[in-house]
């Protein structure tokens, strides 16, 4: 579904990325873990096409499109969503209105009819139970005063309603409590299927016990270093990062 | 250039949709401005002699005052005797009802995507419409005046109503109040009259909308609304000017009376041609509206929505007079392109207890200028005044500019006047936030503004307001980025 190879990204000249190489099938769940500063949220966004990230080399190619050439607003239409770790407030929209306006914009794209508001409000309704999302804060402005958990919740919520095929999560657990992880985690496991993939950025293994990653990367430096399967973030949370570090820094002297 | 000013650049470069003029035939007075144009003015709308005396009184009032120059707004000097001040459609009979309306200006309405016919009627909204200098046509005038309403065309009212017009005409905005009240005062074509009754709840939205049709003309309209004590209204108005390449002057006077217990609801949605992408040709808005709350409770509320003209100087105002008296201010400017707008209101408190509340909210794209000027006046006698004012300015670009004036003025040691202002810009992550969700950068725009607006907004009537967010969006088109 998705592959990317040897991506090099930077930012005002700052190379961030530097030779990703990662392929995600239909039906697979993949961690990427790693360090804070090493590169997850860049490639998070490049992939999901913000612009101020250049890409100076590689290719990605996403359900046989390169997804590349698309416009952010296409490629969320082609099906690629991003949960970001800083969601953005818009005051004086609320997150119906909000969601109203790209539902009906991604299934324009997908040459669907627009859900009128009745067809939408009943949508809403049952996506709002998989995530258990209070009907109060859907019609505040969109993330504007939202605890931190609140906004990751809606995050997800946002995720059920434009059912994407892969999903990117960064750090959606952080900010979250206890029972409010599991909620989550249940919805987007309801929401998996063998024909959409996941990749979660985390720092903690307790997400993955709820989501089960198929495989665990370690980003550093902008590379991949190390990919394993769930046992490998286990290893991560006992152990930190400082014995993948020696490793690879013994290796590239 | 950042990928947000090239999508503003984009949007911005949208050209004006309601650019076109109709050809009507005209009826119109001689180029230039003195007393005889003056006389031909009065003498063509068969006024009475107290209406030219105090039109000429005017007139030798504005030869000895000079144009203000304390606006933020730039423009060359404006070659009033190079204008036409009358320009009516020519049609010999006045119509007396809608079939009577010359076709092509029901089609001027039409293309403006107003209905004077069933599909106003049956949305409940009496209509008096203003092209260039006459009012042609008014809706709703029987079931209006069973409640003792009258709402007329301006020279309707001198003629049926003297007493009334005479009585109020230039109570709230003297002919000396300021240059462009002056000159309107003494070559002031025709406008719109509304007067409800004692007691009376006016049961419908009344809308006027004025369109300037003619080339070098400009339009000096008159508007007078008085609402007698425990009565309520609100009232419509929008614009829309074809596209010309000489700037238009319209000069218009809006005085609001409110007595006892009354509540005047004052709506503008104004969206004349604001020149090309270069900064050439559109309307220069010179306006003045003042109502006065004259009784106690009584209140008066200005909502506009300024998308149009080249050049806005316009400060709908507050006088509170009666105790416990209200008045609001919502605004939302916009500017794109080479637009200057320097807008914004007055509150002056007289009597006691008296509330105000402003809320301003300017958004600038392209090269434009845009300026919030409010005065909160709190007078010796007015304890326990009150004003909160809100000033926000939304940036779409780095080249345009925001501007804040407020003043304030206390004379009274009660007074609790309070002031914030905040200014922000449409943010990359903001968009960069929506594209992610499938939405395209203007859609993204539109909803950003009209979420930024939306305090406003609200307070216009429903029709009204969705129209306003469309227009907001159109305005905008091209210019995130
Ligand atoms: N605009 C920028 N200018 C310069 N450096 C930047 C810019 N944006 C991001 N970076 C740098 O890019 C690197 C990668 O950042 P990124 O946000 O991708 O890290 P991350 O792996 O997601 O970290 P965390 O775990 O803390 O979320 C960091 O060193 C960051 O400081
Ligand atoms: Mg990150």
């Amino acid at each position: 579904m998705l592959s990317i190879k040897n991506l090099h990204a930077s930012i005002e000249g700052t190379p961030i990325l530097r030779g990703i190489n990662l392929e995600v099938k239909a039906g697979e769940v993949h961690a990427i873990m790693g360090p804070n500063g090493s590169g997850k949220s860049t490639l998070a966004s490049v992939l999901a096409g913000r612009e101020e990230y250049e890409v100076t080399e590689g290719e990605v190619v996403f359900q046989g499109k390169d997804l590349l050439e698309l416009a952010p607003e296409d490629r969320a239409r082609e099906g690629v969503f991003l949960a970001f770790q800083y969601p953005v407030e818009i005051p004086g929209v609320s997150t119906t209105n909000f969601l109203r306006t790209a539902v009906n914009q991604v299934r324009e794209y997908r040459g669907l009819p627009a859900l009128d508001a009745v067809k939408f409000l009943s949508v809403m309704k049952e996506k709002m139970k998989l995530v258990e999302i209070d009907q109060k804060l859907l019609s505040r402005s969109l993330n504007e005063g939202f605890s931190g958990g609140e906004k990751k919740r809606n995050e997800i919520f946002q995720m059920a309603m434009l059912e994407p095929t892969l999903s990117i999560l960064d750090e959606t657990d952080s900010g979250l409590d206890i029972d409010a992880l599991r909620i989550v985690s249940h919805g987007v496991n309801t929401l998996k299927s063998d024909k959409t993939a996941t990749i979660v950025v985390t720092h903690y293994q307790r997400l993955l016990d709820y989501i089960v990653p198929d495989y665990v990367h370690v980003l550093y430096n902008g590379r991949i270093v190390k990919s394993g399967t769930k046992e490998l973030a286990m290893e991560l949370e006992e152990k930190g990062y400082d014995w993948i570090k020696e490793e690879v820094n013994a290796a590239s002297v | 250039m950042s990928k947000d000013n090239k999508i503003l650049e984009e949007l911005t470069s949208k050209d004006y949709e309601h650019g076109w003029s109709v050809d009507l035939e005209t009826d119109e007075a001689p180029i230039g401005l003195n007393e005889g144009i003056i006389r031909w003015i009065s003498a063509k709308k068969e006024e009475p002699g107290w209406l030219l005396e105090w039109r000429l009184k005017a007139f030798n009032n504005w030869l000895t005052m000079t144009e203000p120059v304390w606006a933020n707004v730039h423009y060359p000097k404006i070659d009033l005797q190079g204008l036409r001040y009358y320009s009516a459609p020519k049609k010999s009979n006045k119509p007396k009802s809608l079939d009577e309306i010359d076709p092509e200006l029901l089609q001027i309405y039409e293309r403006l995507g107003i209905n004077l016919n069933e599909q106003k009627r049956l949305q409940g909204i009496a209509v008096d419409a203003v092209l260039d200098s006459v009012s042609v046509g008014t809706t709703f005038k029987e079931t209006l005046s069973k409640l003792g309403i009258i709402f007329c065309s301006f020279s309707e009212a001198v003629h049926e109503h003297p007493e009334l017009v005479k009585k109020y005409l230039g109570s709230v905005v003297p002919m000396t109040d300021n240059y462009y009240a002056a000159l309107n005062s003494a070559v002031f074509s025709d406008g719109s009259f509304c007067y409800i009754p004692t007691g009376v709840r006016c049961p419908m939205e009344l809308s006027t909308y004025f369109r300037i049709n003619a080339a070098n003309t400009g339009q000096f309209e008159r508007t007078l609304i008085i609402a007698d004590e425990g009565s309520y209204v609100s009232y419509l108005e929008g614009c829309t000017a074809p596209q010309r390449d000489e700037n238009q002057l319209h000069a218009a006077v809006v005085e609001i009376y409110a007595a006892k217990n009354s509540e005047v609801k004052y709506s503008t949605v104004q969206n004349w041609y604001p020149g090309d992408k270069s900064g050439k040709g559109g309307i220069y808005n010179f306006v003045t509206k003042r109502g006065i709350c004259a009784g106690d409770h009584s209140k008066i509320s200005w909502t506009q929505v300024e998308t149009g003209s080249a050049v806005t100087w316009k400060y709908p105002s507050c006088i509170l007079k009666g105790d416990y008296s209200i008045g609001e201010f919502y605004s939302v400017a916009v500017t794109n392109n080479y637009q200057q707008a320097d807008t914004g209101t007055k509150m002056i408190h007289i009597g006691k207890n008296t509330r105000s509340r402003i809320v301003s909210k300017g958004i600038s794209a392209g090269r434009s200028q845009n300026s919030y000027r409010g005065q909160v006046q709190v007078m010796k006698r007015a304890s326990n005044a009150r004003n909160f004012s809100q000033c926000d300015s939304l940036l779409m670009g780095d080249r345009c500019g925001a501007h804040t004036f407020p003043y304030i003025d206390i004379q009274n040691p009660t007074a609790k006047v309070e002031h914030e202002a905040t200014t922000s810009k449409i943010g990359e992550d903001q968009l960069f936030y929506c594209n992610q969700r499938g939405i395209s950068t203007e859609d993204a725009v539109a909803l950003i503004v009209n979420g930024y607006a939306k305090e406003v907004l609200n307070q216009l009537p429903m029709e009204f307001a969705v129209e306003a967010q469309k227009l907001l969006a159109l305005t905008l088109e091209g210019s995130v980025g």
